[in-house]
């Protein structure tokens, strides 16, 4: 393979294909014929090995009686169901830990990236050593961590109160709540409405600004739209907010919001692991702001908060997107490590489902078409999010 | 949001000559450098302090640290105010080796310490030659004639007796050695021109990482054998192991092909303008080339691979951290579980946090040769 042999002069063509077309052609028929091979073979064996076990394959067994307590679920459930049912409900479990624990990672991790920063030399060393520290320790470790600690906890009636009305105990959290129903629904969704107006609006006045270079302020719409709308519609038909306050009757408590303790430790375990990677990726993504934007910024004799809105965070988040994407979705598959404390996430209910009826290859299937499509949602949302944040180039 | 704090010294500040104690000015600058700094340094100090105080006065102050062989007796009285590290010293055989012979428990323990000389040849760059290769294939022959013996006088011990650190350290460094080259295949597949090649990887690589390992290790636990011919049936370790060497090709495939995105072309063309066939093209031009750009992100791959072998506790597979859940089911010692996590979690922070170091000082800009 030297310079000193020349290549022979090309050859006549054979079916109009060139050598190097050929042995493309040759490599790729090599290697999906081998990848067919496999999979013809291992479907083979388990067609016979279904049939030798007599286990009939297919959907149909989600029809049948579910017969699984699931104890925490927001999705009315009981044992009788289907399994169709318990499934539906263990995604919807999955999707409450997921979406939850994303915003509050979100923010835990934007605070703490933001002291590692910080003039406080104190404040960044301890961001620093909480960072070190979650992020070399398995999760699964943190979580039977923190759900030990969480059966350690006291008993309903002696119950610790940090709070007037909230209560730890080994029952789990319990929160003041205001129950929603249908009216609180309505006025709910006038607010949505209303942030879609204003979000409609503000793109407006930024045309605006655009064209006459005139600054056009939006917030008189936000509290009209946002605040002003929901309330007159509360007043108007007559909704009440009244808090319920929990209280303990005899060995458990009333009222008031309750997160297990199963649901508390995952959330707790997937926040805080989730966060300490978020901190470096916000970290980062600040300091990669060239020094001389925030001088000019401040040269321009900006205001601080304008500055960090207008020009340090739209170039910051260019950086922080991307990688915050896939803490998102690791934070998805990290809840499927609900399995090992009890919470009925989709992966236990599936699991459950499989000692049952010994459905593994429905069960895993189903398992992972819903893993797929979260994380494929997740990806093409933050997908969109990032070209809207993307530099336009000329 | 505060201020930054790498913000390069004004040169006016550097000329003006410096007052007063050094270790006051340092106070000053850092900590006391505002009225609402120094609040909240204040407050950070006095929070410190008491999470500081509790702990020493639950971990060293009221801690029992030692006991006669199986009595937990005294931690029983200090349950509440004293941590139990005397389960450490009762448990540490087993939470280490697990059910491996106990009169042999040296074999494992030299594993061990093998694993961690090959990782600390493996980070010296004067040793990143084609040698290294051999080392690691010498080095894990003898990890398996130490593990399973049956050769030179050691009796055999069979995989299932075998648990604790040494399983999770061949979990990694298998998943890790064998992942490896499946990941610059899958990664050289992902660039290919050919389509069908190429859709391939893509379809391996997206699938693997969409979903969960806990699915893959479900579906290798009781898929498996649904799809091996009767009769024939293989290792639950082993396949836990085949299952996350095809997790790690699929994310080690990534970070390679962000190294092959970082070769410039020119050094495509001059490989092709040599005459260089595809393979000695890429083994002796671009991977080399590619794989250096990547080392840092390659370095947190394994950090997170490391602790995703954890898992395995799922499917029921003797790991470190199997064996720790497992030591605490002792009704005498049940209550003392958060001291064995802390003593888990401590050896795997260990073995992290030096690879994170590591993965550092590479970061850290080398001074042009």
């Amino acid at each position: 393979m030297t310079a000193d042999h020349p290549r022979p002069p090309p050859r006549r063509r054979f079916f109009a294909l060139g050598r190097n077309e050929l042995k493309g052609l040759f490599w790729q028929v090599l290697v999906v014929g081998i990848a067919v091979g496999v999979i013809a073979f291992l479907w083979s064996n388990t067609v016979t090995n279904l049939s030798a076990r007599r286990i009939t394959t297919g959907f149909a067994f989600l029809g049948r009686e579910a017969g699984m307590p699931i104890a925490d679920s927001l999705l009315a459930y009981n044992p009788r169901d289907t399994y169709l049912w318990a499934f539906v409900v263990g995604i919807a479990n999955t999707l409450r830990v997921a979406v939850i624990g994303i915003v509050l990672a979100t923010i835990l991790g934007t605070l703490i990236g933001i002291s590692r920063l910080s003039a406080n030399w104190l404040l960044s060393r301890l961001a620093a050593v909480y960072v070190e520290t979650l992020r070399d320790i398995p999760l699964l470790l943190q979580l039977l961590f923190w759900y030990v600690l969480m059966q350690a906890l006291p008993a309903a009636r002696a119950a610790w109160r940090p709070v007037e009305g909230v209560f730890l105990s080994n029952r789990g959290l319990i929160l003041p709540a205001i129950p929603i129903g249908s009216p609180q629904l309505w006025v709910l969704g006038t607010a949505v409405l209303g942030l879609v107006l204003f979000y409609l609006i503000r793109r407006w006045l930024i045309a605006q600004q655009m064209r006459d270079g005139k600054p056009r302020p939006a917030w008189p719409f936000a509290v009209g739209l946002v605040l002003a709308l929901p309330t007159a519609v509360s007043v108007a038909l007559g909704v009440s907010w009244t808090i319920e306050w929990p209280q303990l009757r005899g060995f458990n408590f009333v009222g008031g919001l309750t997160l297990a303790p199963e649901y508390f430790a995952l959330l707790i375990a997937l926040v805080t692991y989730t966060s300490a990677f978020i901190a470096e990726i916000v970290r980062s993504g600040i300091q990669s702001v060239p020094r001389g934007q925030w001088d000019a910024a401040n040269a321009l004799g900006l205001r601080r908060s304008f500055m960090l809105r207008q020009i340090i965070l739209p170039q910051a988040l260019r950086v922080i997107v991307p990688p915050m994407t896939s803490q998102y979705l690791n934070l998805t598959k990290n809840s499927s490590l609900a399995v090992a404390i009890g919470y009925q996430d989709v992966v236990s209910v599936a699991n459950t489902t499989l000692n049952q009826t010994g459905q593994a290859i429905e069960a895993i299937a189903l398992i992972m078409a819903v893993f797929l499509t979260i994380s494929l949602s997740i990806s093409f949302f933050m997908n969109w999010y990032n070209a809207r944040i993307a530099l336009v180039e000329r | 949001m505060t201020a930054i704090t790498d913000i390069p010294e004004a040169p006016r500040a550097a000329r003006r000559p410096q007052m007063g104690n050094p270790v006051l000015r340092w106070l000053r600058k850092n900590l006391f450098s505002s009225i609402p700094n120094s609040i909240l340094t204040v407050v950070l100090l006095a929070l410190l302090a008491k999470g500081m105080f509790s702990f020493v006065q639950w971990g060293i102050a009221n801690a029992v640290w030692l006991t006669s062989a199986n009595d937990s007796s005294a931690c029983r009285a200090a349950r509440g105010v004293g941590a139990c590290w005397a389960i450490i010293p009762e448990k540490y055989r087993f939470i280490l080796f697990g059910t491996y012979p106990f009169d042999e428990q040296w074999r494992p323990a030299l594993s061990v310490v093998l694993f961690i000389a090959l990782y600390y040849l493996s980070t010296r760059r004067a040793l990143w030659r084609r040698e290294l290769v051999y080392l690691w294939i010498g080095a894990l022959a003898l990890i398996s004639v130490l593990m399973w013996g049956g050769v030179f006088g050691l009796s055999f011990v069979s995989q299932d007796r075998w648990g604790g650190l040494p399983v999770t350290l061949i979990l990694a460094t298998f998943g890790l050695a064998f992942g490896f080259p499946l990941g610059i295949l899958v990664a050289l597949g992902r660039r290919s021109k050919l389509p069908a090649i190429r859709s391939l990887s893509v379809l391996y690589v997206e699938l693997i990482r969409g979903v969960p390992l806990v699915s893959l290790l479900f579906m290798a636990s009781v898929m498996f054998p649904l799809f091996m011919p009767a009769g024939f049936n293989i290792d639950k370790l082993l396949r836990a192991q085949i299952a996350i060497i095809l997790f790690a090709g699929a994310y080690l495939a990534e970070v390679i092909r962000g190294g092959l995105q970082a070769v410039p072309r020119g050094q495509y063309e001059a490989a092709d303008a040599l005459g260089l066939s595809y393979w000695r093209k890429h083994r002796l031009i671009v991977l080399p080339q590619a794989i250096r750009h990547v080392i840092p992100p390659l370095v947190n791959t394994f950090i997170a691979f490391f602790k995703d072998t954890s898992l395995v506790l799922i499917i029921g597979i003797f790991d470190l951290l199997t064996t720790a859940k497992t030591a605490i089911i002792d009704p005498a010692w049940q209550q003392f579980s958060v001291e064995v996590y802390i003593f888990v979690a401590a050896i795997y922070f260990v073995f992290c946090f030096a690879m994170s170091r590591y993965s550092r000082s590479l970061e850290a800009p080398t001074t042009p040769k």
